[in-house]
């Protein structure tokens, strides 16, 4: 039997028809799939933390993480604290890692009630407060963490992306462009500065360490000035807590 | 080719070469200048096209019958989308890392034009099996440019292939370096790949002069 596939009534009838298919399809792998994905955004914030305070198991060039079987026990071990920043006051909150920064951003934003996580970390006898960010790259948003000493010197960054061009600004998480941070000073003397991201930089191999600046990715100059807008934003934000830890 | 006969077997061979989607038909340009920056964003993009288009003629095909001939650029967008989705959800679950990879690509795939092209042009005429040979043969085609590009422009531009230096150090001057050597850095901006495509396009009209047209 052919079926007329040009009456108006079979062309409703069969888009209706798809879209019940296609929906219950889509919605069955995505709740059956829920769990499971949740689980793994967990785990990888918790190795990207640990990542940014130098727990990590990276060879000479490669950025890897601690393992997905060993990040629990890892992070309660290095993860000494969690605190959330709530109105310029520090309250402990052993969840902290839990609050999405995106929502406390907006909500922050709107004029609500928000958190900002604060994770302190200890390895080797050396405090490390590590600091969530959030921004902006050159096609969607980007993310990662930073960690500093008490006296406001990068010990190590994180930074992530959603889909920024791969090859160009796709390479902020690449380890030559993460491990220039470490040691920078988030002061410029007193003032919270940030870090720059510089194009036509005259230290290249990034020996000073004093100028609050790190060598740019060539064609990746908006995502480089969203990643030294997200510092910046970070630490204006975080600025009452690092004030009051600060020495 | 026992498996196959000659004709099957040109479903997947011509679009390597006479009738590539990109050289000849040049349809999918959009991302191969987008990702073709890197040689693995090139490999991954490639096997992506290859089981996307492969499973989504195979499903065209299967459906071509009960169609209706007025919402099939719909029907066909719904199914790559939905087919594109379902590999996303599917990865984020079992291959988280690899999901991360593929973030940025889900949409240059439910966008590529060979998909659509492919789905137009061929399964809604041809049965299951036939479909599902050339999704395969039109999508290695693809990756094969692709991963031609993704060499050159990796290579000249970074100096390196798959993230391995290859051409010595260009900051503390080693290797290749030494004599002077600088990377070319506008290979890795969009641009170059249309002129590397453009070279390639070049190379293979001056072989095979059947495929210039006449004006």
């Amino acid at each position: 039997m052919a079926i007329n596939t040009d009456k108006n009534s079979y062309t409703v009838f069969f888009a209706a028809l798809m879209v019940v298919v296609v929906g219950s399809l889509l919605a069955f792998f995505a709740s059956s799939l829920s769990g499971k994905i949740k689980e793994n955004k967990r785990i990888e914030k918790q190795q990207n933390i640990l990542y940014a305070m130098g727990v990590n198991e990276n060879d000479e060039a490669s950025v890897t993480f601690v393992s997905k079987d060993k990040v629990e026990a890892e992070f309660s071990k290095y993860i000494t604290e969690q605190l959330v920043l709530e109105n310029g006051k520090t309250v402990e909150n052993d969840e902290a890692y839990l609050l999405d920064l995106k929502k406390q951003l907006a909500n922050n934003k709107n004029g609500d009630a928000a958190s900002f996580p604060i994770f302190i970390g200890s390895k080797d006898g050396k405090k490390t407060h590590i600091l969530p960010m959030y921004g902006k790259g050159l096609w969607d948003a980007i993310s990662g963490y930073i960690a500093l000493n008490d006296q406001m010197i990068v010990q190590g960054v994180y930074f992530d992306h959603v889909g920024e061009t791969p090859g160009l600004g796709a390479n902020i998480k690449q380890r030559y462009f993460m491990d220039d941070f470490a040691g920078e000073s988030i002061l410029d003397g007193t003032r919270y500065a940030g870090i720059q991201v510089a194009k036509g930089n005259n230290d290249p191999l990034n020996k000073t360490k004093d100028d609050n600046e790190v060598d740019a990715l060539a064609g990746a100059t908006i995502t480089g000035n969203g990643v030294a807008a997200m510092i910046k934003e970070t630490v204006d934000l975080y600025k009452p807590y690092l004030e009051t830890v600060r020495n | 080719m026992g498996l196959l006969t000659k004709k099957d077997a040109g479903l997947i061979l011509d679009p390597l070469a006479d009738n590539n989607p990109i050289t000849i038909q040049v349809l999918g340009i959009c991302s191969a200048l987008a990702i073709t920056a890197e040689l693995e964003a090139s490999i991954v993009m490639s096997v992506a096209v290859i089981f996307v288009l492969g499973i989504g003629n195979v499903v065209i095909s299967l459906m071509r019958n009960i169609i209706p001939s007025k919402i099939r650029i719909i029907v066909q967008l719904i199914v790559v989308a939905t087919l594109v989705i379902i590999v996303d959800q599917v990865l984020k679950a079992f291959a988280y890392e690899l999901s991360k990879t593929l973030g940025a690509f889900v949409g240059l795939i439910i966008t590529n034009c060979i998909i659509m092209g492919r789905f137009e042009a061929f399964a809604l005429a041809n049965g299951p099996w036939k479909s599902f040979l050339d999704g395969i043969g039109n999508a290695l085609g693809y990756g094969v440019i692709l991963i031609i590009v993704g060499f050159f422009r990796e290579l000249l531009g970074s100096g390196t292939l798959l993230g391995f230096p290859v051409l010595g150090d260009p900051i503390a001057k080693t290797g290749l370096y030494a004599t002077g050597y600088e990377n070319n850095g506008f290979m890795i901006i969009p641009p170059a790949a249309l002129i590397v495509v453009g070279i390639i396009i070049w190379v293979q009209r001056s072989k095979n002069p059947a495929l210039v047209e006449e004006n």
